[in-house]
């Protein structure tokens, strides 16, 4: 089985951490990833306009080239996720959207349906690997550890086209949590956003949304954040200082349990 | 800075692909809306106020460059509005016309930061600029 990866550009540059050990871990747990050829940015955001057709092409690539090998496209960064699921949704749920991508890709002689299964690196690890097989390959449990899983609102909304977990209370992070040895700690933010690209803006937003995340966190006892967006983990860490909450990738954890990476 | 041009609401529903009437006006968007402090319209007037026609109003406001793209509301109305849609609609009808980009390449070194992600610049000027 290949499983086509999507690295997207965050993960080559800034949010090296979570790529690396992302892939060495899968490695480690018998799934390694194999990049996908010439793949082009996904944009960032998904658009939620009807009529923006070109700028969602570079995905509807991606998406063909795994359809033609093997069927199966994991991404790790909560960004390009959501982008690729969405449009990979779209294309078979919404005919004239479908019609319009088929149109622009037709003078390549391609055409696509959404045949692909797009699968995000935690979907790998649950639905493939399997949390027993994760736990089995534990090395280091991180025993005592107190938790948070921060899913903000890429990983999971809209949750009819993410269709990875309940929206409103998910519990993959915390079962991977449970899994590495560690204790998951369920505050009401984990799934409320941290003010995203406001920040590049005006931080004020920004700023106000991650202190309460973490203040709620800390309440309910986490030591530690943990995230699968190179943009949270950003906006996370810029107002954690002192907080004694600590922010750290999914996979930068996961290799420090799996024993890949030094605690 | 204020400005005439508007667009009409049949222009915004084609963007956005919303139908405002669904609308129960039960406010939710707005509860669970994490920018709403920020915003001189809140996701249930954008509903109400597309509905309406007043369009100009909202191509002016703030609100359009507030929204986080959250999901939130998307997520929780009951009705399958999707506010959001429409907040992005409007900003786009202003995006789209001339000069009329939110973010000017020139001042995005000043606000630089070493460890900032690609993906925050590259969400950024999907957002806010055509
Ligand atoms: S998508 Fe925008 S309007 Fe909707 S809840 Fe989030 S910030 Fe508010
Ligand atoms: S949640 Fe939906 S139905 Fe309720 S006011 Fe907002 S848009 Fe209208």
């Amino acid at each position: 089985m290949v499983y086509n990866y999507f690295p997207g550009c965050t993960l080559k540059e800034k949010a090296q951490d979570l790529d690396t050990w992302g892939r060495r871990c899968a490695e480690v747990l018998g799934v390694p990833l194999t990049e996908i050829p010439e793949w082009q940015c996904c944009g960032g955001v998904y658009p939620l306009s009807k009529d923006e057709i070109a700028i969602r092409l570079s995905s509807v690539r991606a998406l063909i080239y795994a359809r033609d090998n093997g069927g199966t496209l994991v991404t790790l960064c909560s960004a390009c996720h959501n982008v690729l699921k969405q449009t990979n949704f779209d294309i078979a749920d919404d005919e004239n959207f479908s019609l319009k991508v088929n149109n622009y890709i037709a003078s390549d002689g391609q055409e696509y349906h959404g045949e692909t299964k797009v699968l995000h690196y935690l979907e790998l690890l649950r639905d493939v690997v399997g949390f027993d097989a994760v736990k089995k390959a534990v090395k280091n449990p991180l025993t005592g550890r107190k938790i948070g899983a921060y899913y903000g609102c890429l990983l999971l909304r809209p949750g009819r086209k993410m269709a990875m977990d309940n929206p409103e209370n998910p519990r993959i992070m915390e079962d991977l949590l449970s899994a590495i040895g560690a204790t998951p700690v369920i505050y009401a933010q984990r799934n409320e956003c941290c003010g995203g690209y406001l920040t590049l803006e005006d931080s004020d937003l920004p700023e106000k949304r991650v202190k309460r995340i973490l203040a709620n966190a800390k309440a309910q006892g986490a030591e530690m954040l943990i995230t699968a967006c190179p943009l949270c983990f950003y906006n996370l860490k810029k107002y954690a200082e002192g907080t004694g909450v600590e922010i750290r990738y999914l996979t930068d954890v996961l290799a420090e349990a799996l024993g890949v990476k030094e605690g | 800075m204020a400005s005439n041009y508007t667009v009409t609401p049949e222009e915004i529903l084609a963007i956005s692909g919303v139908n405002p009437r669904r609308c129960m006006k039960c406010g939710r968007c707005t509860a669970t809306c994490p920018a709403f402090a920020e915003m001189e319209y809140h996701p249930h007037q954008f509903v109400a106020m597309v509905e309406s026609g007043r369009i100009g109003e909202l191509m002016n406001s703030r609100s359009i460059y507030r929204c986080l793209s959250c999901m939130a509301c998307i997520e929780r109305c009951p009705r399958q509005v999707d506010p959001a849609r429409l907040i992005e609609a409007v900003r786009l009808a202003v995006e789209r016309k001339q000069g009329g980009n939110h973010l000017i390449p020139d001042q995005v070194p000043e606000r630089l930061e070493p460890d900032m992600p690609q993906q925050l610049l590259v969400s950024a000027y999907r957002k806010y600029t055509k």
